[in-house]
Parts: structure tokens; sequence; C-alpha cells
């Protein structure tokens, strides 16, 4: 018992000891990152933190405690319609560029950012170049409807997917300020609206 | 298909014309692969790197065919697929790039800075060297031994930073990188948690890169997928940098080099 607790402090220790040692590495390979840079793009908050550490698998405690946290983060567009244009949506999907730094290749200044969900979902069936990290969304909205609740759910869904699922791969399109949340909705309205390619 | 989403009760299948789509898409970038397989324009920045380092250059005026790459001085061949590994000489774990900007420094007296101008450019000093020293391991099997204490505690910091989320997309590696038959778009995505996936993508770096007309090496490979994750770039020859290659080439001991080779 007593060896038992000795291996678990032990390897609860050498973990945080590796995770203090590849922050420190991570640190001196960007001498020239901005103050800004790091606040926003290197250092981790809370949910990025756990989800690294438990490898995105997080115990049953931990992911409670993120669904809970990420479900106090949820902001609405101004006019309070969950449901946008779904053209604008449309458009939003498959634009992949956007928020790119660094010397190399970045983007211009104010550059539009892209929901490019694309990416990792199947949408309209027309759009053949689409990604498979996430599950196929194809007649989403024939499924869902497009009521004020099935509104709501999809909306805060791409806002804080980790408020439904903690971990998951997909990103915090409004909690982190990647999307506004009229971009949002207009995403809404391409998953949902009858008209959208996506359900025709 | 089809009896998957009716079991997990989804009214929903892929349409055919996606899969056959996708499908043929697929197998035309591997035609195309097969078809430029006998005539890499990579063989042209092998040859350039093999001049660059038979020819007397820099302030010293003496080439480059003394460097030690880890297998002692003068010795090319095989060296790439034991990197990255600890240097008594420089004290640090050295990959291809950085190794090789060391002996630039140390034999031929150049500045760091200068053996370094524009590495990531196409068709700089760096991208032919390496290209040159990994064609050099055709056909060797990558080992990667990570037995010295400094390369096992940086391979665990490399896995360490793998699945370290951050950032205004919560991307970490692991994200894209993690799971077997992913794709962004249809650009099929190595699982480096996998041996097998690893030594595919592994073997052919550096890549001769038709979307960029330039040969690749692993660090502008790496630097450009952190860049894609929107996160700041690591220096050229950083510790990140060195330790993630180190994780990458773990996972892919065993691989048989064919560097460079062919990438989208």
């Amino acid at each position: 018992m007593t060896r038992l607790l000795a291996a678990l402090v032990f390897t609860a220790l050498s973990g945080t000891v590796l995770a203090a040692d590849a922050e420190s590495v991570l640190r001196q390979s960007h001498p020239r990152a901005t103050p800004e840079e790091w606040r926003t793009r290197l250092e981790q908050d809370r949910v990025q933190a756990l989800c690294s550490r438990y490898r995105n698998r997080p115990p049953a405690g931990v992911a409670e405690e993120i669904a809970k946290s990420e479900s106090e983060s949820f902001r609405y567009p101004e006019s309070g319609r969950l449901m946008g244009d779904w053209r604008a949506g449309e458009k939003l999907a498959g634009i992949g560029t956007g928020g790119h730094i660094g010397r190399i290749q970045p983007d211009p200044p104010g550059r539009r950012k892209g929901g490019n969900c694309y990416a990792c979902h199947v949408l309209a069936p027309t759009e053949v170049s689409a990604g498979n990290l996430g599950p196929i969304l194809t007649g989403y909205g024939n499924r869902h409807g497009h009521s004020p609740e099935a509104q709501r759910y999809t909306y805060r869904k791409i806002f804080n997917p980790q408020a439904y699922f903690p971990c998951t791969s997909m990103p915090r399109f409004g909690h982190n300020g990647w999307l506004t949340p009229e971009e949002i909705a207009d995403a809404v309205a391409f998953l949902l609206d009858p008209e959208s390619p996506v359900n025709r | 298909m089809a009896v998957a989403a009716a079991l997990s009760g989804l009214a929903l299948a892929l349409p055919s014309s996606v899969t056959g789509q996708e499908r043929s898409a697929s197998e035309e970038i591997a035609r195309y692969r097969q078809m430029l397989e006998d005539d890499n324009p990579a063989e042209l920045t092998e040859l350039k790197g093999a001049e660059l380092w038979q020819t007397a250059r820099g302030p010293r005026n003496v080439s480059l065919e003394r460097c030690d790459l880890g297998q002692g001085p003068g010795v090319v061949e095989g060296a790439y697929a034991a990197l990255p590994r600890y240097f008594a000489d420089t004290d640090r774990i050295e990959d291809a790039e950085s190794r090789i900007v060391t002996c630039m420094v140390e034999l031929q007296g150049f500045s760091r800075q200068e053996a370094q101008e524009g590495w990531y450019r196409a068709g700089s000093d760096v991208e032919a060297l390496v290209t040159f020293v990994a064609g050099q391991s055709r056909g060797r099997r990558i080992e990667a031994a990570a037995t010295h204490p400094r390369e096992a505690e940086l391979l665990a910091i490399g896995e360490e930073l793998f699945f370290r989320r951050s950032g205004p997309l919560d991307f970490a590696c692991a994200t894209c990188h993690a799971q077997d038959d992913r794709r962004i778009r249809l650009q099929e995505l190595p699982n480096f948690t996998d041996a097998a996936s690893a030594r595919v993508s592994m073997t052919v770096w550096p890549a001769y890169r038709v979307s960029q007309s330039a040969v690749w090496t692993m660090e502008r490979r790496l630097v450009d997928c952190i860049r894609q994750m929107r996160h700041p770039e690591p220096e050229f020859a950083s510790e990140a940098v060195i330790a993630l290659e180190l994780y990458l080439q773990h996972q892919a001991n065993g691989g048989v080099m064919q560097a460079p080779g062919i990438k989208r």
C-alpha cells in the first residue's frame, strides 16, 4: 500500500516536473513572441491545460468541471437572433484563412477569419472536398428542425463545444473570439435553414 | 457504411458520389506521386547539396567533408537516420538542420546568422544540404535511439508538446495527428501515435512539395504546421522544434528512409 502510494506520488510528481520542463523549453524556443502573442496563443487556459494533461480523455469529475465552467461562457448576438443568413454561413464554412502570424507567411492584418467548417465536416453534399475529423452534418437541419431550442443548442455548440463535449477537438469559436456571435448565427442558419444546401 | 449509420441510429449515409469522388481524388494523387517518383525535382536539390558539401567555402575556405553528423567526422552515410541526437561538443541535442549549421560555423567559419540565413526559403543552402544528407540515409532504418539521458528527457518533452493545446483554436499536434484515417478536406493525416503511420510519413522527409515547388525539410514542415495552428513561429533549431522531431522520429523507429520524397 505504502509502495503503491509512493509510486502514485512519484508518477504525479514526474508528470508535473515534465510539464514544467516542457513549458520552459517552449518559452526558450519563442524568444521573439510578444507578450500579447504569449497570452493569446501559447499560454494555456485551465481547459486547455486539463485537456492536454488528460490527452483529451478527462476523467468524469474533470469532464463535469469543464462542462460546467464552459456553460457559463455563452454570449449571444445583440439582435437576439440566433439564426442568421445561411448564405453568409456557407461562405464562412469554406474560408480557411485568417489569423496566421509569424515572419514566414502571416496573413495581412484585418484578413477575415473563417470558420473553415469543411476542413473537418461534410456539410452540403455537393461539396466533396470535406474532411472527416468531425461528424457528417449533411441533413442536420432535417433531423433537428429549427425550433428556438434547436437554434439555441446549435448556436451554443459552435460557440463553445466543450460545454457539451469536454476536450473535443473542435475549437471554441465564440469563447475564443475567433468568430463573432453574428457569424455563429450565420453558421447556425447554414446548418438549420430548410433552404440551406445542407438540408436539400 | 449504410449499415454502420443505421446501427448508430442515424438516418444518414454518406452519399455514394462523395465516397466515389474521394477515392478517385486519393487515387489521382497516388498516381501523380508514382509518376513523379522516377523524376523527383528534389534530386536536383540533393545534387546541389552534394556540391555545397564538397565545395571549399566560408571565411576558412574549407568544405564540410570533415563534418561530424554523429557517426564520426566525414561519415554522412546513415547519419540522418540516427538524428536528432546528443552531441557532446555543443552539449545539445541536434537535428540535421542544426548540426549542419554547427559544422558551417565550426569548420567553415561562418557566423551562425550567415549559416542559417533564409533557411525557410526555397533554394536555401540549409534546404539543399539537409536534402543531400538525408539522401545518404536512403535504405537505412530510422534509429532515434534516445538512450542518452538528455535525449530521453527531450523525447518526453517532445511528446508532452505534441499533446499541448493552446491558442485561439485550442489546437495541439494531436488534434489532427492522433487518430487513424483522418483528413483535413481531402488531405490524409498521418497518425503519429501509431508506429506504422508515423513510418509512412517520416521516411520521406525532406520532401518535394508540389504545392510549394520546393523541397521542405522536417523543420520547415513543422514550422508551417505550427503556423497553421495559429501559434507563433518557434525559432529555427530551437529546443521545442527538435523535441517534436525527436518524438516523431522515435515514433517512426524501424522505418526505412526513402527521402527525399514527394508530397502534395
